[in-house]
């Protein structure tokens, strides 16, 4: 190591180290792979997710059930390319297909048109954008309504409620975890021994190891029972139960990454704050919380996004009722509960199943800008602290 | 190429062949409210056959449809007849109608909270309560208080039966909160004076049945096994196994008929739901029925 020549970068950026140690070189080109292909993952799920969805954005799929049916007995009378296009089989499908079966599934053409509603909506295709978004006024209905109900005689599909429900449930959460995870966050690395911070920290970032099943059924059982004698509600289980339990979920990720923000911040601020004669929590309060914001606020932006995200908890303590009502003590439907309860048993490729995956593309779309912001935010604020602009 | 495949095929048919000789795997999915009972069914079954084995999963009747178009179970269990397009999506992945089997009879209990006063309601009051007409038990006879609805997640047979022969096909009301099941309907209920909710008659601990009158002048009637059996008891259905026809042979055909045999029919009433009548038993005999 004395010899100077051996430390020099070499040749085209290659240390002669990866001759010496040819072993170390492969393992670090295998590592940096693995860390490519976890990119490559997250894209091949977007996009397969964007796929199934895509027939919904291009405007592609239509629910409409009132569908021209041609009698059993006219299956002669087609031409084959008018027959498949009519059974809507592919061109392979069609060349497999006997008689038999072709009549078969003719005749159940006709008992689906005799299923099929005489209601005057039957027409309308409800998976474009306008019934998505916009309230209707449906047969039955008294007024305009957003409204889901994807099982149905006429599909509605309104997201509206979903969206509510999903940003009125993290709402909740933030507002019952930020105030808590900050304040713990400032203790922690503020103004609390070095003993008491040892023990402290490792307990508060437990809280993660908890599986969000068992915080799902502890707010189902215990919490919403306590709350309701509390607050006296009226639906037992809704919004607010789910966005506690919620909260207590996200707490550890908010604490953490506050906490490193505020511990980052140089020691020489707290000290020259000290000597000037501020109190210890004044020098937290004016000087170290304001140096470390960016860092605090993408704390919170990242706890959004895995509020937003989590399903078992909102799954098991929020009601589930589609109600649009920004009233927190009502019954809610978030959109990951909702595709948790419903892709199940959805028809592969109907519409019902691309309306729960363009959901979960907006999901995708939302925690990532939310991620990504965060990580802008913190990487900014590093470089600042560190005096690299 | 073609060949190439058809010979593939034969071997892999062969080699099924060989195992299956040894174990014979059945896979059951589909509706919650049949879970129970088919579970208790492989349980038995396969106490008395050690050489089969019988896995059962639920879902939701819409849940067991959609495995047996994809080919992901041998039985789907459902709780409603299928549906024209379901049978169409069937015909396109396997050329064929699913075969059904019906085996077991159900009575939809409406249950409240054991507080509530109110004994009775018509099929009427019942529509109106679950579209979210009627809003408060006053009305029918209760406290001054809000009624809270429970309902199931669209994915379940007792959904789609209730809303078709008691809401004759309409819409649940928005404000009715989905429960995973049955079990959790009635949890939910037994906390709540003001709910109200339904489900199959097998589960009936911790919450109330309803008497249910088909119209205003008529008596009320309990959800019994005498009443479901003599069909006085208005809310009632089926419960049914379906298999596509190509696997309905050796020990899954066994295994159905077995179901419908007396040995199968006694554990029906045990779990708590009601055996098929006799003569349709004989009926749908060991023939298979369109």
């Amino acid at each position: 190591m004395t010899d100077k020549s051996k430390r020099s970068i070499g040749w085209m950026g290659l240390q002669r180290g990866h001759q010496a140690r040819p072993l170390e070189w492969l393992v670090e080109k295998g590592i940096l792979l693995v860390s490519f292909s976890a990119i490559a993952m997250v894209f091949l799920i977007f996009i397969f997710v964007a796929r199934e969805s895509l027939p919904i954005f291009l405007g592609q799929m239509n629910s409409a059930s009132v569908q021209k049916v041609i009698p059993v007995a006219d299956m002669d009378k087609l031409t084959p390319a008018q027959l498949q296009d009519y059974l809507g089989l592919t061109p392979k499908q069609f060349a497999d297909m006997d008689d038999d079966t072709k009549k078969t599934l003719m005749e159940v053409k006709v008992d689906a048109a005799a299923e099929a509603s005489k209601d005057k909506d039957a027409a309308i295709n409800t998976t474009s954008w306008r019934y998505l978004l916009k309230p209707y006024q449906w047969t039955g209905y008294d007024k305009p309504v957003y409204i889901w109900q994807p099982v149905s005689e006429i599909q509605k599909y309104n997201i509206i409620s979903l969206v509510i429900g999903s940003l009125k449930t993290t709402l909740v959460a933030l507002l019952f975890s930020i105030p808590l995870a900050l304040g713990a966050a400032i203790y922690v690395s503020q103004l609390t021994s070095p003993r008491k911070r040892e023990f402290l920290k490792p307990a508060i970032e437990l809280l993660a190891g908890i599986p969000s099943v068992v915080l799902g059924f502890f707010a189902l059982i215990v919490m919403a029972t306590v709350l309701q004698n509390i607050f006296g509600y009226q639906s037992r289980l809704n919004a607010f139960v789910a966005g506690i339990a919620l909260g207590l979920a996200i707490i550890p990720v908010v604490f953490s990454i506050a906490e490193d923000a505020l511990t980052s911040v140089p020691r020489s601020y707290t000290q020259a704050a000290l000597a000037l004669g501020s109190s210890k929590w004044q020098a937290a309060w004016k000087i170290v919380l304001p140096a470390a914001i960016p860092g605090v606020f993408a704390a919170f932006i990242l706890g959004f996004g895995r509020a937003i995200g989590e399903t078992m908890i909102v799954l098991m303590a929020s009601g589930n009722a589609s109600i649009v009502s920004w009233n927190i003590f009502d019954s809610t439907r978030t959109m990951t509960a909702t595709i948790a309860a419903e892709l199940a048993e959805t028809v592969f490729g109907g519409q019902h199943y691309r309306i729960l995956f363009m959901l979960g593309v907006l999901l995708f779309v939302v925690t990532f800008v939310s991620n990504m912001v965060a990580e802008l935010v913190i990487n900014r604020l590093k470089h600042k602290l560190e005096g690299k602009r | 190429m073609h060949k190439f495949i058809k010979n593939l095929a034969l071997i892999a048919a062969l080699l099924s062949v060989a195992v299956s000789a040894r174990a014979a795997n059945v896979t059951v999915k589909g509706s919650d409210t049949l879970v129970i009972l088919a579970q208790k069914w492989a349980e038995v079954y396969m106490s008395a056959h050690p050489d089969v084995k019988i896995q059962v999963t639920g879902g939701g009747s819409g849940v067991g449809f959609a495995a047996l178009q994809n080919q992901g179970t041998d039985i789907a269990d459902a709780s409603r007849q299928i549906k024209a397009r379901e049978k169409e999506a069937c015909i396109k992945a396997f050329g064929k109608v699913p075969r059904e089997y019906k085996v077991a009879i159900d009575g939809l209990s409406v249950y409240v909270n054991n507080a509530n006063p109110v004994k009775d309601l018509t099929l009427a009051q019942l529509e109106s309560i679950f579209t979210g007409q009627t809003r408060n038990w006053k009305d029918l006879g209760g406290p001054d208080a809000p009624i809270t609805i429970y309902s199931r997640e669209n994915s379940s047979g007792t959904y789609e039966f209730f809303k078709e022969h008691v809401l004759k096909g309409k819409d649940f009301s928005a404000s009715a909160q989905t429960m995973p099941g049955t079990a959790a309907l009635l949890q939910a209920i037994n906390k709540d004076p003001n709910g109200i909710g339904y489900g199959g008659a097998a589960y009936g601990e911790g919450a109330r049945a309803l008497g249910i009158k088909a119209n205003a002048s008529s008596p009320a009637i309990l959800p019994t096994e005498e009443t479901v059996l003599n069909q006085t008891y208005p809310i009632w259905r089926y419960l049914y196994n379906y298999v596509n026809p190509a696997l309905d042979k050796d020990a899954i055909h066994a295994y159905l008929d077995w179901i419908r045999s007396q040995d199968g029919q006694k554990i029906v009433k045990e779990v708590g739901y009601y055996p098929l009548p006799e003569a349709l038993l004989s009926r749908q005999g060991l023939a298979a029925q369109k």
